[in-house]
């Protein structure tokens, strides 16, 4: 994950300042009751702090000890909070500067009769026709009906370069926001406003708003069971305490409560998920729904295009095949020539090879004569001190040169041949009447794709080419590059035959593209993301957009999806086995009075029972600031299979959550007891 | 401890290993309704009894069919035990005349016998006729046994299927399982128990002539029967008030072995059962694997804290050689008492060979221990299984994310749905075990059932809701059970403990069936191996023990260090 384009410090105060503030709005019960958890633990603490007060009042001697819980339990809530209001800064500053150019816009609409007339743009509604010029902002998400248009698609994308929008094709679609550079287009509205990707991205990263994710119910369902079992084993431990004549104060129950109910998990699981999305949108990714982030996760299979994914997007030259009696040198000075004034990636690929590879030296030329590419023609070259250096299709350099098909060398034919049956293309060069040898260019695959591919094999996601090649030169590059599968000759029907062919087996896609044929299997793929150059028929149908337009973002997506989930089962992996730790610092310190045998239990040494519990719930607390870095950046991820990454987490987060508090609640205990504050 | 002791847990516990495969193998192919080795001698029964009661034995049903069923037959059995024990002295077969029974005690008893617990708040050869050991607790040893299995299997099928809305036929399985499974090896092991030397008659009891000349009444009766189906159920109500530590229950070392192995064999092999419907034996031995640690660990540790004895009597003069020998029987000694304990509560038999609350603190921990953990070590016949699906499916959720997907179990994915039934079900246990015995330690009439004061006492309310709540039947001793508040409280624990969490399992057998079963991959959660092992017994232990850890401070560990401390109460 190299390409952080926004990275925010962790220690931002312009995010952790109004975070702050926040955390006190957040204590409202109305909004806390969300979260089960904590909404359980500010109940709690509210009854300790009365009981504080009564106990101030009455002058009783536990007014310190009950004082001091009351104001962790308080903590504890608010670091929870805080926690989730640092993710949604983190998140709203993202948010702002989109919203930013979406506020105030104003549109021109087309009337019926032809007029138009200027409102303002959060009054348009889907199918409004707005006409816009140069210089002025497209005022909502919508397709160019008429015209053509350089637009400054900065704003959405970080991109300097003005990208083309024309009405018809895979290029129609425009972003309310984004500026029209030159001419006027008519722009259609297909997206009513507060619901555009911008909108919803929005409201997927502010808390208020936010849906839960289907795992993330899942799992408040679980927290939310435990804090009830350890509500049931509070009130018992009440009565069994009654029994064996001990009697129990509310404050200490309450302690206990709180630190067995997953506080930590809780606390942190929406911070976890708004940081997940707000990762997202670093990349320049913005996601429709959570539900998609969390899918991308359990993606099985990757549906890739090859061009620009697996391979460059185009040709390049990767060898010179000379014709018998040609040395190799020679026919690469003569391709370098005959490439010199050829702009296009393939003529500047030839270049590069020749005077990288083969070490020709570019020799200062004057031509006489520069032959352009035409259709018709189809070869270029020059000119130069009475040489005619030609390089093209091999039947049109073989006419150049006046030799017949079938008599052309046999080494020749058999280079052109080879070339062809290898998924490249053979491009022929000649130099006058003489025949001097074959370029080959084929696609070439990325550097580092094989190792990405192999890393996505070891954590069982399997890779698809997606290709519109010939089957021959789709198993070519698809070896190469080192894919599951490919699907050659591809149409729109193909891909989506087969995503619900996989679907059918229980997989999950994901895949990308960009054009409105496209739009029926973005739809029915678990993951589907569209790119922002598309059209809004590709837009609307994928449930995440690609602002960078770049089809290798999926491996990220997933990456990132992937880490969105481990986070969550770490840190609740973690707050369940801390448990073990807070059971062996409480218990003892509330029956040691009736049954000093139980002191046998109290294995920390901890000073005095007051003085067990209260570091306990200190513990309970800062636990939850300690991990907020944690949440909002996700745990270490690195692809590997799941039995290594459940080996090393369970070892980290598991083993690590059993033995940590037993040091924390020691080190909490020394300094409790060393402040006398009990 | 000695090596000996040690040398007889190791070989029983091996001969279970070996039967495992075959018996495992066996059910499988009765549950998938194939041809099985009996079925020439059975199949004409078979078809006949669906022929008679209307069933078409290939018309499957759903997950809420299929538990509604169940109910109703539960319900029927205990509407026919009911007025069987109440209306005992009208029927037939009571040599020795005996009174219907109480109200609440025929609610305790038929409940008991209904949910497969074999609470006894009454002695059987003081209370009860032939007919209604017979007629009545027999046939409940078997069909409760059998609704188990049914049950255990339509959750197998739930997660060996894909996109698959039905789970089987409750009558057919419940049939299968009685026929097939049950019914032969009760068979097998009664007449071996009779050559072993239990009565199996219909006399009330013959008089003997003692040394001292005078004569004493020893009741009799078809105990060999009912100790087979006992046992090979996991039921453990026995025929005699004192269970397996009565001689004609359990009269040699060797019936002893033979007593423990029938309880464990159907359970543990149900596992193996289990991994070869969903196609993944390993699965099946990974859970085995589980299972068999945390049993064997409570073997030893009560082997070692019975062994170690008492010091506190040590200091009195007594012998510390034997251990604690309080409450064995010495034809069994430390070693096979040990192994009966943990083995008769980490499944949910409940007989006893030995008075659980005469162990020590430690050494009667663990008995409560294990049935707290949730029966499922291996647990009963069939609701062990679904008992530690449930754990599979909760370890899976915890820790699955871990790998960074929706946690999958066999290729069904656990979401928001199978939590909320999942936590449905484990809130059952502490919900019955910790409410009731905290609403017992607080009224003076129900502490006044209590045989000893202190944390003993409450050890024995804690071991009698836990045993109900957990349907595993053995009782601490001490307390006295039969009483209005203890027949009902326990009877409605015993109804939470079965019912209350199997028709939330049933719903996630539903909710799993339905959806599409994924192929495994390198990037799923392998729940095969060691390493899920591992995670599942520390689940078991977090998630379904330590909510007990504070009760259990009050009662068996404080007895414990104040044992060691010298302290008495």
């Amino acid at each position: 994950m190299s390409k952080d384009h926004h990275a925010v410090s962790l220690l931002d105060p312009a995010i952790l300042l109004p975070a702050a503030r926040d955390a006190f709005v957040k204590l409202d019960p109305r909004q806390l009751v969300r979260n089960p958890v904590i909404f359980v633990t500010e109940a709690v603490a509210v009854v300790v702090t009365v009981l504080f007060l009564r106990d101030l009042f009455t002058g009783s001697a536990e007014a310190g000890f009950s004082g001091q819980i009351a104001a962790w339990l308080w903590f504890t809530v608010l670091f929870a909070t805080f926690a989730e209001a640092v993710a949604e800064g983190r998140g709203r500053a993202q948010a702002d500067s989109l919203k930013r150019t979406k506020s105030e816009l104003v549109a021109r609409r087309l009337t019926a009769s032809g007029e138009t007339e200027t409102v303002a743009a959060p009054n348009l509604v889907v199918g409004d026709i707005v006409l816009v010029a140069a210089g002025e902002l497209i005022p909502g998400d919508g397709e160019v009906i008429e015209g053509v248009a350089s637009v400054n698609e900065s704003a959405i994308t970080g991109e300097s370069a003005p990208v083309i929008r024309e009405s018809g094709g895979d290029r129609s679609a425009v972003t309310g926001g984004t500026q029209v550079l030159s001419d006027e287009i008519k722009v259609k509205i297909t997206v009513a406003p507060g619901s555009s990707f911008v909108d919803r991205m929005i409201a997927l990263i502010e808390g208020a708003q936010r849906q839960k994710t289907p795992n993330e119910i899942a799992l408040s369902i679980l927290l939310s069971g435990l804090t009830l079992i350890f509500l049931f084993v509070c009130v018992a431990i009440w009565g069994l305490a009654g029994y064996s004549g001990t009697v129990l104060t509310v404050t200490v129950l309450a302690a206990l409560l709180v630190t067995l109910i997953p506080t930590t998990i809780g606390g942190l699981l929406s911070a976890i998920g708004i940081a997940g999305m707000d990762r997202l949108v670093r990349f320049n990714v913005i996601a429709t729904s959570g539900r998609a982030v969390e899918a991308a996760g359990d993606v099985d299979t990757l549906l890739l295009d090859k061009t620009g994914t697996i391979t460059f997007g185009n040709r390049m030259a990767s060898d010179f095949l000379a014709a018998p009696g040609v040395a190799q040198k020679e026919l690469a000075e003569a391709a370098l020539i005959a490439s010199l004034s050829d702009e296009t990636p393939e003529g500047r690929s030839v270049v590069a090879l020749a005077t990288g590879e083969f070490g020709v030296v570019q020799p200062e030329a004057r031509f006489d004569a520069i032959i352009t590419f035409t259709a018709e023609t189809r070869l270029s070259g020059v000119d130069i001190a009475g040489r005619k250096l030609r390089k093209g299709a091999v039947d049109a350099v073989l006419r150049f040169a006046g030799v017949a098909e079938g008599d052309a060398p046999d080494e020749f034919r058999q280079a052109v041949e080879m070339v062809a049956r290898s998924g490249g293309t053979p491009l022929a060069v000649a130099d006058g009447t003489r025949l001097l040898g074959v370029i080959h260019l084929k696609d070439v695959v990325k550097p580092g794709i094989k190792d990405r591919f192999a890393a996505l094999r070891a954590m069982g996601i399997r890779t698809v080419m997606v290709t519109g090649d010939n089957p021959v030169t789709a198993a070519a590059i698809a070896s190469e590059a080192g894919v599951d599968d490919f699907l050659a000759q591809a149409t729109p029907e193909d891909k989506l035959a087969y995503i619900r062919r996989e679907q059918q087996g229980g997989r999950l896609i994901a895949m990308c593209g960009d054009g409105t044929n496209d739009a029926p299997a973005l739809a029915q793929a678990d993951v589907g993301v569209a790119m922002q150059t598309g059209t809004q028929a590709a837009r609307e149908a994928a449930n995440m957009v690609d602002l960078d337009s770049s089809p290798t973002k999926l491996i990220e997506i997933v990456e990132i999806g992937k880490q969105l989930l481990m986070t969550r089962g770490s840190l609740t992996t973690f707050s369940i086995a801390n448990d073990v730790a807070k059971y062996f610092a409480i218990i003892p310190a509330l029956f040691v009075a009736t049954y000093p045998a139980l002191a046998a239990l109290n294995i920390m040494n901890l000073a005095s029972p007051q003085s067990a519990i209260l570091s306990a719930v200190i513990f309970n607390a800062l636990i939850i600031v300690a991990l907020i870095p944690l949440a909002l950046r996700g745990v270490a991820y690195r692809p590997a299979g799941a039995a290594a990454l459940l080996r090393r987490n369970l070892l980290v987060y598991g083993l690590g959550g059993l033995i940590l508090p037993f040091a924390g609640i020691k080190a909490i205990d020394l300094a409790v007891s060393a402040l006398h504050l009990v | 401890m000695t090596m000996i002791g040690w040398l007889q847990i190791a070989l029983f516990f091996l001969v279970v290993l070996v039967t495992i495969k075959p018996l495992g193998l066996y059910m499988a192919r009765v549950f998938a309704g194939e041809r099985t080795a009996l079925s020439p001698v059975l199949g004409r029964l078979e078809a006949d009894l669906y022929r008679i009661s209307g069933i078409s034995p290939g018309k499957e049903q759903g997950w809420l069919a299929y538990t509604l069923s169940m109910l109703a037959f539960s319900i029927a059995g205990f509407v026919a035990l009911y007025a069987i024990l109440r209306l005992q002295a009208y029927l037939p077969l009571n040599p020795q005349g005996f009174a219907g029974m109480a109200p609440d005690l025929a609610f305790n008893t038929a409940v008991s016998f209904v949910t497969n617990t074999n609470w006894q708040n009454y002695g059987g050869e003081t209370t009860l006729s032939h007919f209604s050991q017979m007629a009545g607790l027999t046939v409940q040893n078997f069909l409760s046994a059998a609704t188990g299995m049914a049950l255990a299997i339509a959750l197998t099928r739930a997660l060996a299927r894909s996109r698959i809305s039905t789970l089987g036929n409750f009558w057919v399985d419940m049939t299968r399982a009685t026929l097939y499974v049950l019914l032969p090896m009760a068979v097998v092991v009664a007449l071996a128990f009779v050559a072993m030397g239990l009565p199996q008659t219909l006399d009330a009891s013959v008089t003997a002539t003692t040394l001292e000349g005078v004569n004493q009444t020893i009741s009799l009766g078809p105990v060999a029967s009912q100790e087979a189906i006992k046992q090979l159920g996991t039921n453990g109500g026995g025929f005699f008030n004192v269970n397996a530590a009565h001689p004609f229950e359990n009269p040699t070392a060797f019936a002893n072995y033979l007593n423990i192995f029938a309880m464990l064999s159907i359970s543990a092999a149900l596992v193996y059962t289990f991994g070869e419907l969903v196609g993944n034996r390993r699965q099946g031995w990974a859970i085995i694997s589980a299972m068999a640690v945390l049993l064997i660990a409570g073997v030893a540790v009560i082997y070692w804290a019975e062994a170690a004895g008492n010091p506190i009597l040590t200091a009195l003069g007594v012998d510390p050689a034997l251990g604690n020998m309080e409450g064995k029987e010495v034809r069994f000694g430390q070693a096979m008492t040990a192994l009966y304990a943990a083995v008769t509560t980490g499944l949910s038999d409940g007989g006893v060979n030995g008075m659980h609350g005469s162990f020590t603190g430690l050494g009667g921990l663990v008995p409560m221990f294990l049935m707290q953990l949730g029966e499922v070590l291996p647990g009963g016949v069939g609701s062990g299984l679904y008992g530690m699906l449930v754990f599979a499916l909760l370890s899976v959720f915890v820790s699955g994310l871990m790998v960074g997907r929706t946690p999958e179990f066999l290729g069904k994915k656990i979401e928001g749905r199978e939590m909320k039934y999942a936590m449905l079900a484990v809130l059952v246990l502490p919900l019955a075990i910790l409410g009731f015995t905290a609403v017992s330690a607080l009224f003076p009439f129900a502490v006044a059932s209590i045989g000893t004061s202190g944390p003993h006492g409450l050890s024995e309310i804690l071991y009698a809701y836990t045993s109900a709540a957990a349907n595993n039947g053995s009782a601490f001793g001490g307390l006295t059970g039969n009483t209005v508040w203890y027949n009902t409280t326990l009877g409605i624990a015993m109804l939470l403990g079965r019912f209350a969490y199997v028709v939330p399992v049933m719903a996630i057998a539903g909710s799993l069936s339905a959806k599409v079963k994924a192929p495994p991959s390198s990037g799923t959660f392998p729940t095969d191996g060691p390493l899920f092992v591992g995670l599942l017994i520390g689940i078991i232990l977090i998630l379904g023990g330590l909510q007990f850890f504070p009760a259990l401070a009050l009662g068996p560990i404080v007895e414990h260090f104040a044992m060691l401390a010298g302290q008495t109460f």
